[in-house]
């Protein structure tokens, strides 16, 4: 529409200025015409008067036929518009005769007939030769000419005729012209005028050539129509010129008035445009144009929305397939972790009907082929829990737990773990814990143990010869020695591998086992430094709650390969896939390791050299707790190792220095003294006293052990040494005979048959594992010392027990006899029973009894049960002795109260909390099986000193 | 010289026993209350044969248990829960574990996880019984 409007608006103002321009034309036109009809009439004018001018004064005029027919033939180019001029005399009736004589005709009418007698008439008397047929005839005989000629006369102008055709076939008019006889002024009366008419001339105008004549010299003709009609009676107006059927278009045209002088009658001009005015170029181009522009913008607009929506529409096919996506992400981690734990399950079974097959009598063969079932089977069960895991952490569901642990004791775990690979493999494989690391940590102690099992499982694959150690230190002081050292690496990168591994056989390093390791961080110089932070600076850090461990696992294995390091920590990767061939697994277990060390806010990252090592190290973050702030009862999860060995000391006998120190730590967590010499020469130096450091640092200790690693034990040492030992004895150096035990790898029983020493220790060395082979190589000598140390004083559990009557109450025959056992050892006299009804027997007041230990799930009446009826009845008892006393007032404080201690035994240490136990009347719990400081503790308050008093 | 070769063997046994996790520090004390003497000479081997024959009935009866259409696992529960005292009185560590492993199954009343736990406590506790009698027949 806008385009339309454009159009038109354009179309119109093309109109407008076509009919400007017809309105300019027309009028000039009509100017013109006016002006040449006035020439032309003006010449007929001047005719008249030439005409008038012979006829003053003179009667007959000076003028005849001839003279006016030579003059108006010689003066016709004045009047070219005009086909005749003739002069009609005016002839009163009264006249006529005496004028038909003197011309010698009559006076005819116009149609060629006498004329009838009239008023007057109006003869022709002298006429132009073009138009000499109208001699003689009265032109006052045709209707209008008497009208013009009567106009004429009373006005003194010209007067024209309506036109019609003339001689020439052109449309025409006819014009008449007074002559009067004397000269009248112009105001003269038309009666004056009447009077002086003499007679009038005429003249046939040919209206259509003036037209004709006028348009050709004008421009712009062709396009022009022109029509001039004679409009004196409007109602039918009258062609003078142009085509008589008016253009039916109502195409622009203009009329214009014309004068041709005489006022009667009324002339117009119509101008229009030959054609219809075309329309303007201008006016269908631009229009189009812009709705060309109009369309590509419309276009461009459409297209643009249509690729919006479908980029619109693709990013919700995205969104809607990212959601897909991760829902398949989310149902595949729990698929996993629903398939694992299925597979689990019946797995364990067939394990464990494996195992028990295993038990069974066998042929060697089907104990193979079992033993093999069994081998794959856990392989699949190890796979399929660190699958679980994985899937668990992906999940987000994995969760660290936060207990408090002892890591030492989950280092000692670990290690017997992997004690009898290392045994075969004949590698040595050794913990060190710092001393700075405090005994209780709050953290996970499953996950944390599952990282160090696997960096360790993975290095005892990969290892054949020399050491796996396992090293924790404080994070703030293992500083210094977490950059490795950049001669080892150089080492790694100048291509000298077989000269470094030539000089790694030949000189030993200073290593736990003298095999090079990758990262030198852990050679006797680093770690000598380590330790000197360890005693120096022991009160640094306890103030915040964090504590950040650096673990590090050393190997002597093969190594990674370089180009595989960058993927090491990558699921499902291995360092090339004859790795698995190898030595199988599936290289998920690094992954999950450095997942499960980020839960713990730290780092994981290893420095490796292939055919040198691996060093894995990273950092835990976990809380610090103190021994005294956990509770009781769950000191007793904790395993505390036996305190039986504090006092005794020892000379350890190795030549190197870092696995000494493994040693003494873990002599130390015995609270074994220790003293190190690199070599048994030494060794008997210090036995001797000669040596000046020798025995000073532990003074008055007695030595009980001289530990020889098995590679420092020299040939042919023993010899000597027992002459030694015979040598002191008889001097009265030592008063017991030191035994001599060996640090093996290989088997026990050859190695004690190999070397004549009192018993060997088997390594990898663990807390544990040593005690026990303290307690059975030295034996009795300790417990009795442990015994008479137990004698003192009433700060001892034997001290508090001694002769007390104590009521055991288990349903379990196995504990009731390990407790009395165990409180018989104390010295106390122990009465057991197996229900809570016997020990309600028992207990009616009066009884003989200190104190009572009652298990809390029994058939028939728990522990709690019992207990409140013990309570019952103590209650009872005070009633009757209260009445007892109305009567007897003398009574003595001593027995004021009826009140037995009872205390819970229970292995739940956990579930078991004080408030439950004293809720139901009881006084307290001990830990069952027994622990030492834990019992004594709880029964102090009862049995001891100020209690019993 | 007998008697000092079977002393050997029986160290030999214990050290085992005591490397491969079998049994714990509370054995030890067992071994060290026989040794005091306060206790009769035959306590640890006392102890070791009323564990023997308890667990021996205790996995008879939770077997017996499990093999019910119905499953009660509050017996099983209780069951478990005193073979469990009498393996960590005695010190039997690996039963002790295998016992609390068995927990699990029972709180989850998962009829198969009971059966496979058990044969994990039978199987520990086979072994555990195999080296006290062992052990006990040495120290005759």
């Amino acid at each position: 529409t806008g385009v339309t409007a454009l159009h038109r608006s354009l179309r119109h103002g093309a109109l407008v200025k076509a009919e400007e321009g017809i309105v300019c034309m027309c009028e000039e036109r009509a100017r013109m015409l006016q002006d040449q009809f006035a020439v032309s009439v003006n010449h007929v004018h001047a005719l008249a008067i030439l005409v008038a001018t012979f006829h003053y004064e003179k009667q007959p005029p000076a003028l005849d036929q001839d003279t006016f027919a030579d003059y108006t033939a010689r003066t016709s180019f004045e009047r070219p518009l005009l086909s005749g001029v003739a002069y009609a005399q005016r002839v009163m009736h009264a006249d006529r005769e005496a004028f038909e004589r003197q011309q010698g005709w009559i006076i005819k009418t116009m149609k060629h007939e006498p004329s009838p007698p009239q008023d007057e008439y109006a003869p022709v008397i002298y006429s132009q030769e073009t138009v000499s047929y109208i001699e003689g005839l009265d032109m006052m005989s045709g209707e209008e000419d008497r009208e013009n000629i009567l106009r004429s006369r009373a006005t003194g102008k010209a007067v024209l005729t309506r036109p019609f055709r003339l001689m020439s076939n052109h449309l025409g008019v006819v014009l008449t012209f007074p002559v009067y006889l004397v000269d009248l002024p112009p105001d003269a009366k038309v009666e004056d005028r009447v009077a002086a008419t003499a007679g009038y001339l005429g003249g046939a105008f040919d209206v259509e050539s003036l037209v004709e004549n006028l348009l050709r010299q004008l421009a712009g003709n062709q396009e022009l129509v022109v029509n001039v009609y004679d409009v004196t009676n409007h109602s039918n107006p009258l062609v003078m010129y142009g085509s008589e059927v008016p253009l039916g278009a109502p195409s622009p045209s203009h009329t214009c008035t014309l004068d041709f002088g005489d006022p009667f009658r009324n002339h117009h001009m119509i101008c229009r445009y030959r054609s219809e005015p075309h329309v303007p170029w201008s006016a269908i181009t631009t229009p189009s144009g812009v709705f060309v522009i109009l369309m590509l913008i419309g276009y461009i607009i459409y297209a643009a929305w249509n690729r919006y929506d479908s980029v619109k529409e693709d990013c919700r096919k995205m969104e809607a397939l990212k959601k897909r996506a991760e829902a398949a992400d989310v149902a595949k981690s729990q698929f996993l972790a629903t398939v694992s734990h299925e597979i689990r399950t019946p797995m364990n079974g067939v394990l464990g009907m494996l195992d028990m097959l295993l038990d069974t009598e066998l042929k060697s063969t089907q104990r193979d082929f079992a033993q093999t079932a069994q081998i794959c089977g856990k392989a699949l069960i190890s796979l399929i829990n660190e699958v679980l895991d994985r899937a668990k952490i992906e999940a987000g569901k994995l969760e660290l737990e936060s207990v408090p642990f002892d890591l030492r004791s989950i280092l000692d775990e670990v290690v017997s773990l992997f004690s009898s690979k290392s045994r075969e493999k004949g590698i040595e494989l050794a913990v060190y814990v710092s001393e700075r690391v405090p005994e209780i940590l709050l953290g996970d102690p499953g996950r944390f143990r599952q990282i160090i099992t696997n960096l360790v499982g993975n290095s005892i694959k990969f290892t054949e010869r020399g050491h796996i150690f396992v090293q924790v230190h404080l994070a703030d002081h293992s500083n210094l020695a977490t950059e490795p050292k950049v001669e080892s690496v150089a080492n790694g990168i100048n291509g000298h591998i077989d000269e470094t591994s030539v000089v790694s056989t030949s000189v030993p390093h200073n290593t736990l086992s003298g095999f090079e390791a990758a990262d030198s961080r852990n050679s006797w110089e680093n770690f000598k430094a380590l330790l000197s932070y360890d005693t120096n600076d022991m009160a640094y850090g306890s103030d915040s709650g964090n504590v950040t461990l650096v673990v590090s696992v050393e190997d002597t294995g093969i190594g990674i390969p370089i180009h595989a390091q960058g993927r090491v920590f990558m699921p499902f990767m291995q360092a090339d896939s004859s790795t698995s061939r190898n030595y199988g697994g599936t290289g998920i277990g690094l992954s999950i390791s450095k997942c499960l060390v980020e839960l713990m806010s730290g780092q994981i990252n290893f420095v490796s050299r292939p055919n040198v090592g691996s060093t894995f190290t990273f950092t835990a973050v976990l809380q610090r707790c103190e021994r005294n702030a956990i509770n009781v009862s769950k000191s007793a999860l904790l395993h505390p190792l036996p305190s039986s060995f504090q006092g005794l000391s020892t000379l350890l006998v190795d030549k190197r220095p870092v696995r000494a120190t493994v040693t003494e730590y873990h002599l130390q967590r015995l609270g074994i003294a220790s003293k190190s010499v690199r070599t048994i020469e030494q060794a008997l130096g210090v036995l001797l006293g000669r040596n000046g450091t020798s025995l000073t640092s532990m003074p008055r200790k007695q030595l009980s052990m001289l530990l020889v690693e098995s590679d420092s034990w020299g040939l042919k040492m023993d010899v000597p040494l027992r002459t030694r030992f015979l040598e002191m004895k008889q001097n009265g150096c030592e008063s017991v005979f030191p035994q001599v035990i060996l640090l093996s790898l290989a088997d026990s029983d050859k190695m004690k048959a190999e070397y004549a020493v009192d018993s060997v220790i088997t390594k990898p060395l663990k807390a544990s594992t040593l005690a026990a082979c303290l307690f059975q190589s030295l034996g009795i000598s300790i417990t009795q010392a442990n015994n008479e140390k137990k004698h003192h004083g009433p700060d001892s559990l034997y001290g508090l027990l001694l002769g007390k009557n104590i009521l055991v109450v288990d349903d379990n025959k196995v504990n009731l006899r390990v407790a009395a056992g165990t409180l018989k050892k104390y010295g106390a006299k122990v009465e057991c029973v197996e229900s809570g009804k016997d020990a309600l027997e028992r207990l009616q007041v009066p009884h003989k009894f200190d104190l009572c230990l009652m298990d809390i799930q029994m058939p028939e009446m728990d522990g709690f049960e019992a207990t409140r009826q013990i309570r019952a009845i103590e209650a009872k008892a005070h009633e009757q002795r209260d009445n007892a006393d109305n009567s007897d007032a003398g009574s003595t404080a001593k027995k004021a109260q009826w009140h037995l201690p009872v205390l819970a035994m229970t292995a739940d240490v956990i579930q078991a909390t004080h408030e439950e136990c004293t809720k139901y009347g009881m006084d307290g719990y001990v830990s069952k099986p027994f622990e030492e400081k834990q019992l004594f503790k709880a029964v102090q308050k009862f049995l001891g000193p100020s209690a019993s008093s | 010289m007998a008697a000092a070769a079977l002393r050997a063997q029986l160290n030999a046994l214990l050290a085992n026993m005591f490397t491969t996790g079998m049994v714990d520090e509370q054995f030890q004390q067992l071994q060290s209350l026989q040794e005091d003497g306060g206790s009769a000479s035959g306590f640890v081997a006392e102890v070791a044969t009323l564990f023997i024959d308890d667990a021996d009935r205790i996995i008879a009866d939770i077997a017996a248990l499990l093999d019910q259409p119905v499953v009660d696992f509050d017996k099983v529960d209780a069951h478990v829960h005193q073979l469990k005292g009498s393996s960590s009185s005695v010190g039997a560590q690996k039963v002790k574990l295998a016992c609390m492993h068995f927990r699990q199954f029972y709180e989850a009343k998962s009829k198969e996880g009971c059966l496979m736990a058990l044969a994990l406590v039978r199987s520990e506790f086979c072994d555990v019984r195999n080296k006290f009698q062992t052990m006990m027949q040495l120290e005759q």
